[in-house]
């Protein structure tokens, strides 16, 4: 039954929805805003959203006073590194999840994604010590193994998913057709399954983009990525707004634009199943 | 060549024997169905031939060749699904030179043997499309032509035409027996409508809960049962079974008459009131019901002029009897 749209309704809804939409994006603005301000409108109490000596000045200065570039690759590096590894351990992984559950594959997803509920301190001072033991330390290797790790469990509970939407009679009909393992994975799998695939990739790029925690955690200054680039901005000079914020801006940017490109293939793969 | 003999093939999961132990020669080019009620494991004997199901034990050979731990890709047989697994992402070209690209095939000899397949099934004109264009009964015939480009030893088919409406069902059954008649390759059918499996079948293997009940001729079932099971589940409508005092009077504890054997005539040995009358111009199908035998089915041909309420005398055409004693067995 068709659900009737009054126009009244209509404008209410609008309404709300626009004022959710704001209420989250609102640190982003401000965050934005205030980048172009000067530091002393930065912290005028009370606080102003608009100012009247707009600057880029910030920008230049962070710029300058830092090594955007370096920060920006061990990003890409760290995320897209992670992300492509995560896949590669992952694809199999959910394969054999999807088309040959044991009797125990519903508990190791349980446990998988148990892993993501524990809270990361809880493992920092080892993680800590296994990395600086071994040399990993403030190294983008290190820090594409650590991502990898912390986020294989939604990478494959992703794959899973989509893979249980692919009838097992066409792997079957692979298999009979005289398709190797590996040629039913590569040439029926994957290519059936490359929306999935490519919406685990963009959401884990941008979880790995974001990752904090562990990214400050692991390094100093040569596998540094932007996270710990905005850190930087923070800690010892004390806190100046309007650089801090022009410095997370151009931290956030890339991925910002990344998701707003990829906006449909990401809210696709977030609500696939969820809905026959 | 395309010769199968299962030796005591058995299968279980877990605790629950689905195939207890069969034995079964299949000869080279024969038109075999399985068929059986759901559940029977038709479909589980097709798909241990196949090498999709590993057997618990027993023994699967191939042309004289031990097949029992071979990939199925291995085992030179083709298989047509019921739900036809087309590569939803490849063209149809594709899709039929699947096989022949991972028999590491040339180019130049897989779109040769496409385009002969495609001329064979009528799928010269789709070769660009990809399965979803494709009407129900074109993706079936993409199947079979997945399965004809191999050449295989024999062929598989899993409910084939379960999914198409009535009509193109009948047209591909007289299709698929046709590809037998020019193939002479050996086809392994697996269905449950038995009218599939009298009209297409050189031999019928009836199944039921695991176990072979009976092989032979679509008419050898038909006239020899040899036991109750085969006699009710071939033959449509489903044979009569009368039991008690009129059994014992034909020395058996169950009297076996096909609808279209009883004759309805003021003659008539038992007297009933017709619960249902059927007219389908070709024939007349009635439910009567007899006191002490129950409702017993009479198929007649033509239109009889019989309906509903009305008392009708009938009995059982001569010489057209089957006979069971007390285990269900048929007596000679």
């Amino acid at each position: 039954m068709a659900r009737a749209h009054s126009p009244r309704r209509m404008l209410i809804t609008t309404i709300a929805a626009w004022g959710v939409a704001l209420l989250i994006f609102f640190p982003v603005l401000w965050m934005i805003l205030t980048s172009f301000k000067t530091e002393a409108s930065a912290v005028a109490s009370p606080p102003q959203l608009f100012t009247a000596d707009w600057t880029t000045e910030n920008y230049a200065e962070v710029w300058a006073r830092s090594d955007y570039p370096r920060f920006f690759w061990n990003s890409v590096v760290i995320s897209v590194g992670s992300t492509l590894l995560g896949l590669a351990l992952a694809i199999p992984a959910a394969w054999s999840m999807a088309f040959v559950p044991g009797r125990r594959t519903k508990d190791l997803l349980m446990w998988m994604l148990s892993t993501k509920m524990m809270p990361a301190v809880a493992v920092m001072v080892p993680l800590y010590l296994v990395f600086q033991k071994t040399g990993l330390f403030d190294t983008r290797i290190g820090l594409v193994l650590a991502l990898m790790l912390m986020n294989l469990p939604i990478i494959v509970w992703m794959l899973y998913t989509y893979f249980k939407e692919i009838p097992g009679e066409i792997l079957e009909a692979a298999r009979m057709d005289g398709a190797s393992l590996w040629n039913e994975i590569v040439h029926v799998l994957t290519p059936m399954a490359v929306p999935g695939i490519a919406s685990t990739l963009l959401l884990n790029v941008i979880l790995a983009w974001n990752e904090a925690f562990w990214t400050i955690t692991l390094t100093t200054v040569r596998a540094a990525p932007l996270s710990a680039f905005i850190a930087s901005f923070s800690a010892p000079q004390g806190l100046f707004y309007a650089k801090l914020s022009a410095a997370s801006a151009m931290a956030i940017a890339p991925i910002l634009i990344l998701g707003w490109f990829s906006q449909k293939q990401l809210v696709r793969g977030l609500t696939f199943g969820a809905v026959k | 060549m395309g010769k199968i003999v299962l030796k005591q093939i058995r299968k279980s999961f877990g605790e629950v024997d689905v195939i207890p132990g069969i034995d079964l020669t299949i000869e080279d080019g024969e038109f075999v169905v399985f068929v059986g009620p759901s559940g029977c494991g038709k479909s589980t004997l097709l798909r241990l031939i196949a090498g999709l199901e590993d057997a618990s034990s027993g023994k699967t050979e191939i042309d004289g060749r031990d097949a029992t731990n071979l990939p199925p890709g291995r085992r030179g047989l083709a298989m047509v699904f019921q739900s036809y697994a087309l590569y939803p992402h490849m063209t149809v070209r594709k899709n039929i030179a699947f096989p022949l690209k991972m028999a590491g095939m040339s180019q130049a000899e897989q779109d040769r043997k496409v385009e002969q397949a495609a001329n064979v099934l009528n799928l010269s004109n789709y070769l660009d499309r990809r399965p979803a264009q494709l009407s129900g009964g074109q993706r079936q015939r993409v199947a079979i032509g997945r399965a004809i480009v191999r050449e295989p030893a024999a062929f598989l088919f899993d409910e084939p035409l379960s999914n198409l409406d009535a009509a193109l069902r009948v047209t591909m059954r007289q299709e698929i027996s046709e590809l037998h008649q020019s193939l002479k390759t050996t086809m392994i059918y697996v269905t449950h409508d038995q009218v599939e499996a009298m009209t297409m079948a050189d031999k019928i293997v009836v199944l039921n809960a695991g176990r072979i009940e009976q092989v032979g001729s679509p008419l050898e079932l038909y006239n020899h049962p040899q036991n109750l099971f085969v006699a009710g589940f071939i033959g449509s409508p489903k044979m009569n079974f009368i039991t008690g005092e009129v059994a014992a009077q034909y020395g058996c504890t169950t009297l076996g008459v096909r609808p279209e054997h009883m004759v309805v005539s003021s003659g008539g040995p038992w007297e009933g009131v017709i619960g249902l009358a059927e007219h389908l111009g070709s024939d007349t199908f009635l439910k009567v019901d007899v006191p002490g035998l129950g409702v017993l089915t009479v198929r007649g041909s033509g239109e009889m002029g019989l309906h509903h309420g009305m008392a009708v005398r009938l009995g059982p055409q001569e010489g057209r009897l089957y006979r069971f004693g007390p285990e269900g067995k048929a007596l000679a």
